[in-house]
């Protein structure tokens, strides 16, 4: 028989006072798990978000601000930054930004609105696509969705738990809020349709939204105010191609204000222009359909329309129906509706231009289309830029689009978002990007280099979130740890007093063993094997009871973190106590063995009394 | 005045034929006494010569506080004496350390208490293997069923102590001081505590499992009816002259 068995035997023989002992034991280890689970969960919950992702560029200020704003939904937004630096991350085609060379993936991220208080957050589909987070997981979706579609605009795709708490589902459409004390209006934008939920990831975006980077641009108020027209803060002005430049997108502000009509100068005569000469044929169309969309739909009151003008509702549709019938007739509309629209110096100069080229007829057409589709919605279909079949009456509602399109109640027979016209780039600002660099050096030098500008920084969450933690949250690590081995101590101190106690019962027991050939040593053994078992049976009580507690507390922890703990979470603790290479092990892993070593040290006491009984004086004394 | 010694000293050159080897136990000179709380020291054990003989079965025969548990508590090294050799199969052990004795103990000396002194917290079986823990070998369960079945309690096995009548606690006493092959059994008055129906049952086992195993006994009593089947009866009045000084 093992002296094993004897201490286990002799505890089960003093089974009422053994359980009492074993669980105040219990207790003390299920609070200790309890209390290191959540903190430590909490701590990793912030290093956990901030994966996947080597740096978070935004606006110069505090880094931590940055990182929790972007990487953990937390606190208000900080200032943007001009798309055209987003664009320096960026390589496409001939374009080559200057960081391009460093960056893997580049995901833009426009923040300032929420949902029911979780944040909104306008970005790429490539976010769910290409990062990776925790350390390797990919991002998934629950059955029945996916992905945003980078052309559908209006597209969103919700986080668990904010899944869960908004009872968003597939299909369903949300309206974002602007945060408050941002713009200050917390006026509702236009629906977004969920196309996707996320399985929950643990990190900071089961708590978040994302909606389609596009659609986030075509919000009101998310347009950056463009410089030449300060007195017009709504520059619902887009144009077709994402790739034009900034030229265009002057000329188009300047349309609007309705004197200088650049598309007025002959493409020809600008070859470098050509793109806006494909394009403007339909600015006014793209005109009419952004500032009708977002501003007439929704804001009728709004005073600093662009398009005024072009309320003409009887007009509009009369040329819808001339077009239809004939489409020779559209460029008098055309030049109708320009002069009535832009009420200009030479509008005619335009029109020449669209009628002097057939070809530019065709352009002229294709591009009105994507207006078209919006404003006539006789074509509710899935009609390309571009699509010939359409030609003739698109030639003819080049112009009505934009009539048309004043006049309409657009959302009363709903739009297809695949049609929307994005922002131009350079009315678009983005409020962080997130950098997968190519390799860790690269990130350590982009960082350098962005921080070196006098605009923008890069942050590296992961460093920054472990120094706040060192700085503000390891000294509530380390009042839990002392708080932790008092309560161990204190269940030690209930196992001492305990065994010692039966000590004076058992001490006949043991002279009994010693005269049967127990040798001191022995006894003094059975007895500390009896408090190792008490303590770490008691442990284990506990291990499991604090376990318990944690999965109790994990619908909480998941609502304030986002990070869903399971019954097997383990606490991690750094066993160089942040002294060179961190080496994580579970703290169980260090409570086991500091069990032993506490039972051991409280069985110590009685197992003297043990090893010193007399036996010879016990034997005798009467049972 | 004489000294007890001088008077009971026995002539060791009768038992010159015995030799070491075939004596189990032999005392000489062995003293023992006790410091009372004033400080004067009260003798308690002086035995001159005292030895048994291999697989020999005699009793002690003493009133109480002649000092016959002292006496057994000496030889089986649970007490160390003051003075004097205690030699039991040819090993002094006087001359041990604590821990060595204690081992010799369990593999050489078996002890039935009057008290039967069985573990309340193990079954019976359990309680013979624990002698066996003791000896740094491996204990034997099937010895131990088989010593159990011989003292009639193979049915109860898995019994705890406070499940057995008083004469199967005896019982299962003497099959545990059997469970490690003893050379040499000490039994500490075995039927003081039994029913009178059951003494000569325990004695009958007791001598019978010592002359099984050729098991020197050793058994003190003070019940006439036990110590008359003994053919070597000693008077341990006559053996310890420390009664008579005391």
């Amino acid at each position: 028989m093992s002296l094993w068995k004897i201490a286990w035997r002799s505890i089960q023989q003093r089974s009422l006072a053994s359980t009492l002992t074993a669980i105040s034991m219990a207790l003390g280890v299920a609070l200790v798990v309890t209390v290191l689970v959540v903190h430590g969960v909490l701590e990793e919950s912030f290093t956990r978000g901030a994966q996947g992702y080597h740096l978070v560029v935004g606006k110069k200020g505090s880094q931590l601000q940055l990182v929790l704003n972007t990487v953990y939904h937390l606190q208000e937004s900080m200032e943007p930054l001009p798309y055209s630096f987003y664009k320096e991350f960026t390589a496409t085609g001939s374009h080559k930004g200057k960081y391009a060379g460093y960056v893997e993936l580049a995901i833009p991220y426009c923040l300032g609105d929420n949902y029911q208080g979780f944040r909104v957050v306008g970005t790429v589909p490539e976010l769910f696509d290409k990062l990776e987070y925790s350390g390797g997981k990919h991002y998934e979706f629950q059955p029945g969705g996916r992905n945003i579609d980078a052309d559908h605009f209006f597209e969103a795709v919700v986080g668990a738990e904010a899944a869960r708490k908004t009872g968003l589902k597939v299909g369903d459409e949300f309206q974002p809020t602007h945060d408050l004390g941002n713009e200050g209006d917390g006026h509702k934008h236009d629906a977004f349709q969920v196309v996707g939920i996320l399985e929950p990831t643990g990190t900071a975006n089961d708590r978040a939204l994302f909606i389609n980077i596009e659609g986030f641009y075509l919000l009101d108020n998310h347009a950056k105010p463009v410089e030449e027209t300060p007195a017009r803060p709504t520059p619902k002005v887009v144009r077709v191609h994402a790739d034009a430049d900034k030229d265009h997108a002057h000329d188009h502000a300047a349309d609007h204000k309705a004197e200088p009509h650049e598309h007025a100068d002959d493409h020809k005569d600008h070859p470098k222009d050509s793109a806006d000469g494909e394009a403007n044929p339909l600015r006014h169309a793209e005109v009419k359909h952004a500032g009708e969309k977002h501003a007439d739909d929704k804001h009728a009151d709004e005073k600093d329309r662009a398009h005024e003008h072009a309320d003409d509702p009887k007009a509009a549709p009369d040329g819808h129906q001339d077009d239809a019938k004939e489409p020779a007739a559209a460029p008098s509309n055309s030049a109708k509706h320009d002069a009535h629209e832009h009420d200009a110096a030479k509008p005619d100069a335009d029109h020449e231009h669209k009628a002097a080229s057939h070809a530019d007829d065709h352009d002229h057409a294709e591009h009105d289309h994507a207006g078209h589709d919006h404003a006539a919605h006789a074509h509710k279909d899935e009609t390309k830029v571009g699509d010939h079949d359409h030609k003739a009456d698109s030639h003819a509602g080049h112009n009505h689009a934009g009539h048309d399109h004043a006049g309409h109640d657009h959302s009363a027979h709903g739009h297809d978002h695949a049609h929307h016209t994005p922002l131009p780039e350079d009315q678009r600002e983005v409020t962080a990007i997130l950098v997968l660099a190519k390799n860790d050096i690269f990130s350590q030098q982009l960082q350098r280099k962005i921080n070196e500008g006098l605009d923008a920084q890069a942050a590296s969450p992961i460093k920054v979130v472990q120094e706040f933690f060192a700085q503000m949250v390891s000294s509530i690590s380390y009042v839990l740890l002392a708080l932790t081995i008092l309560i161990m101590v204190e269940a030690g101190v209930g196992i001492m007093v305990s065994i010692y106690n039966s000590m004076s019962d058992r001490r006949r027991e043991i002279a009994v063993m010693r005269a049967l050939g127990a040798g001191r040593r022995t006894v003094l053994t059975v007895v500390l094997l009896e408090s190792i078992l008490l303590s770490v049976g008691g442990g284990v009580l506990g291990f499991l009871l604090g376990h318990g507690l944690v999965a109790a507390v994990s619908p909480w922890a998941v609502a304030k973190t986002g990070v869903s703990l399971g019954f097997l979470q383990f606490a991690w603790f750094d066993l160089t106590m942040g002294r060179g290479t961190p080496l994580m092990i579970p703290y169980e892993v260090i409570l086991i063995p500091a069990l032993v070593v506490l039972a051991s040290l409280v069985g110590f006491l009685p197992a003297m009394s043990a090893y010193r009984t007399d036996v010879a004086k016990a034997l005798t004394a009467s049972p | 005045m004489l000294s007890p010694q001088d008077i009971f000293r026995p002539d060791w050159s009768a038992h010159r034929r015995l030799t070491p080897r075939s004596v189990m136990l032999l005392l000489k000179d062995v003293k023992k006494s006790y410091i009372e709380p004033d400080g004067t020291r009260l003798p308690i054990l002086d035995v001159g010569h005292f030895h048994v003989a291999e697989g020999e079965q005699m009793v002690l025969v003493g009133r109480s506080g002649s000092g016959k548990t002292t006496l057994l508590h000496v030889i089986a090294g649970i007490s160390r004496p003051d003075a004097g050799m205690v030699r039991v199969a040819g090993h002094d052990i006087t001359q041990m350390s604590e821990a060595r004795r204690d081992r010799f103990r369990a593999r050489q000396i078996g002890y039935v208490f009057q008290t039967f002194n069985l573990l309340p917290g193990f079954s019976a079986l359990e309680n013979v293997m624990l002698g066996m823990s003791f000896t740094g070998g491996k204990s034997d369960a099937g010895r131990a069923r088989k010593l159990l079945e011989r003292v009639g309690l193979g049915h109860r096995l898995t019994h705890k102590p406070g499940m057995l009548s008083v004469g199967e606690q005896q019982r299962v006493a003497v099959a545990r001081a059997m469970a490690n092959r003893p050379k040499l059994l000490l039994a500490d008055e075995p039927t003081a505590n039994v029913d009178t129906g059951h003494q000569q049952q325990i004695i009958d086992l007791i001598r019978q499992s010592c002359s099984d195993e050729k098991v020197a006994l050793v058994l003190v009593t003070h019940t006439p009816e036990v110590s008359e089947q003994f053919t070597r009866v000693e008077q341990l009045e006559q053996l310890n002259s420390a009664v008579l000084t005391a």
